[in-house]
């Protein structure tokens, strides 16, 4: 039985690196094709700052690019670059773009990280009282402000935690990841926690609402069952119960759920890390959007992707490997739906 | 069934059923919303005039919004982008809608092959950062309100599309669906009179749960600076350039087009919702 497991699910992941490799292929061709498509001529945008530059000039740097080549051998010449691992120099920051996502990413990690277990932590909690205190006003008051949360742009929302926290309570800073006049080597720990929070803090607020919401409905789901009722029968406690049956079957589902939203969460922490000009990957993909920086956007795109993919396949795996049921052998005749 | 219902709600001072309220309130929030879209259209050029005699105002009755650094009317600029905001959510969410309903029903009812990519393809589409794609496709088209319409309309499609795939797979196995085959009924004909009257609620109540999205990841995309040009008062520019004010405690210039623009996305659920009432036949009995 284990050896069996054990071949099934090594069949999962080398299914689930197949797939990686096949979508990051797709990825890439759609990302390049996009910034071959775009009127924006990135010469033009090269030498913008740089005064005069003449025609010969111009035919010199396109040449060096290679933009002169057709679509298809510079596609294939930036795809071997990147399978060497090297992903060009951001033309915004002139550095290599690898050296950009790897220092920015830690940036980032840290503030989706710590929104994350953080949205996590609040919505399951929101989803239980809600659950628990079903059609009660607690609940319709929480849920509606859910509902209301999800309607709420990101920005926005950092604008007003701006507002609130910085502006008028004086409690955080306006922007950045550390304090601004030292050297990036002295800035303690503290101070960029500190400069974490507002940043975090928006981002957990935008992404709670939805496990508070699917919580409260699976364990909706799990109090009216029959066990549930039995169990109440027998003269068990609300606690009890929730002990007994309602963590362990609305648990799984919300963690799966966490895992699933980083797709979003790197979407929002795009626009958390504008409104705090916190220098992440995030402000970097915009900025390198507006000034027409093409290897830091397709690079960042990829970096994304695998990014995105990670959190759906862990999504995944938790479901195949830690949930009893679906570990076991199926009955026959019987096709567990997908 | 009337007048049961009507007997139970006596007690109030209108006894309408269920389903009349329904319809009354999607009726006025789908004229609120076309107000304010009719309103902005007819604001023209007062939202931007200049004028530094009446620069930074706190709210008031004269100004309910304040106004700007450059003395514009807040009240004005919100309204007008508002209007933008909704023009741009209808045009790429009815784009979004129709392309979603063509490639659901492509999947269902075409062979093996198609669906496959069709199903990969909404995978694809998903695995990539939905704004990363959304800057990636502005990018595309050279940024602007072309970039902005294009990305929203042809990155919503992927959700409703599963939908209604789903919907038209469930459908197709249907019995009348079998007789209608052997009558000698052609694809077409099963297609017309069949699958689409069937799939028309989830493309209306589709359509409309699709604006709050189409409406956030405009104002998003604008406020990064890929939208429409700066001068255009939409909702996200407002707020990018309140942003360098903030500080010196004009926080009405964040505070109300924001507040607004959540007002009209929650109006689009709500009304997104009274129409599914109406419309699921599920639900509409209830």
């Amino acid at each position: 039985m284990k050896g069996k497991r054990l071949i099934n699910i090594s069949k999962v992941i080398g299914k689930y690196l197949f797939r990686v490799m096949t979508l990051l292929l797709a990825t890439s061709i759609v990302a390049f094709v996009l910034v071959s498509l775009s009127p924006i001529d990135p010469v033009q945008q090269y030498v913008m700052g740089a005064g005069a530059v003449s025609m010969e000039q111009r035919e010199t740097i396109s040449e060096y690019w290679g933009l002169n080549a057709p679509p298809t051998e510079r596609y294939l010449n930036w795809l071997s670059a990147i399978l060497r691992g090297d992903m060009g120099v951001s033309l915004l920051y002139r550095q290599p773009v690898a050296r950009i996502i790897s220092e920015r990413f830690i940036n980032t990690f840290a503030l989706m990280m710590t929104s994350w277990i953080l949205s996590g932590i609040i919505g399951f909690v929101l989803g239980c009282v809600m659950g628990i205190c079903q059609g009660k006003w607690v609940d319709s008051i929480i849920k509606r402000i859910c509902l209301v949360l999800c309607s709420v742009p990101t920005f926005w929302l950092g604008l007003v935690f701006l507002l609130i926290f910085s502006v008028w309570l004086g409690w955080f800073p306006i922007g950045f990841s550390s304090p601004i006049g030292i050297a990036d080597t002295d800035v303690s720990i503290w101070q960029r926690l500190y400069h974490l929070v507002l940043p975090a803090l928006t981002l957990s607020f935008i992404s709670f609402a939805n496990v508070a919401l699917h919580t409260r409905q699976k364990l909706i789901d799990v109090l009216e069952s029959d066990y549930v009722l039995f169990a109440r029968a027998r003269g068990n406690d609300t606690w009890t119960i929730m002990k007994r049956h309602g963590f362990r079957n609305i648990l799984l589902p919300a963690i799966t759920l966490q895992f699933a939203s980083f797709a979003e969460l790197f979407g929002g922490s795009v626009l958390a890390e504008n409104v705090f000009s916190y220098p992440g990957l995030g402000s970097a993909v915009s900025a390198a959007g507006l000034n027409s920086d093409v290897p830091l956007l397709l690079g960042i795109t990829l970096f994304s992707t695998l990014f995105v993919f990670l959190g759906n396949f862990i999504a995944n795996i938790i479901y195949g490997v830690v949930d009893p049921r679906i570990g076991e052998e199926r009955p026959h005749g019987q096709a567990i739906g997908d | 069934m009337d007048k049961q219902l009507a007997i139970k709600t006596s007690g109030q001072m209108f006894s309408f059923n269920r389903r009349v309220k329904t319809v009354i309130i999607s009726v006025i929030l789908l004229g609120i919303i076309i107000g304010v879209f009719i309103a902005g259209f007819f604001i023209g050029d007062d939202a931007m005039s200049v004028d530094f005699s009446r620069k930074g105002l706190k709210p008031s009755w004269e100004y309910p919004f304040g106004t700007d650094w450059l003395g514009r009317n807040m009240l004005l600029r919100t309204v007008k982008g508002l209007s933008i905001s909704i023009m741009v959510g209808t045009i790429a969410s009815a784009v979004s809608a129709v392309l979603a309903t063509i490639i659901g029903v492509a999947a269902a009812i075409g062979n093996r092959w198609v669906d496959n990519v069709i199903v990969w393809l909404i995978d694809l589409m998903m695995g990539v950062p939905h704004l990363v794609l959304l800057i990636l496709i502005s990018f595309a088209c050279g940024r602007g309100l072309t970039g902005l319409l294009t990305g929203i309309a042809v990155t919503h499609w992927t959700s409703l599309a599963r939908l209604v795939r789903a919907e038209v797979l469930q459908i197709r196995s249907q019995q009348y669906i079998t007789i209608s085959r052997r009558l000698g009924k052609s694809l077409g004909w099963i297609l017309l009179h069949h699958i689409l009257p069937h799939v028309l609620p989830q493309f209306v109540v589709g359509l409309v749960l699709l604006f709050p999205h189409a409406i956030l990841h405009e104002s998003s995309l604008s406020f990064l600076g890929y939208g429409l040009p700066p001068e255009q008062p939409a909702i996200g520019i407002i707020l990018a350039e309140s942003m360098k004010y903030l500080t010196g405690g004009m926080w009405w210039l964040a505070f109300f087009p924001g507040i607004t623009l959540v007002l009209i996305v929650i109006l689009f659920d709500k009304l997104g919702e009274n129409l599914k009432m109406l419309l699921d036949p599920y639900s509409a009995h209830e």
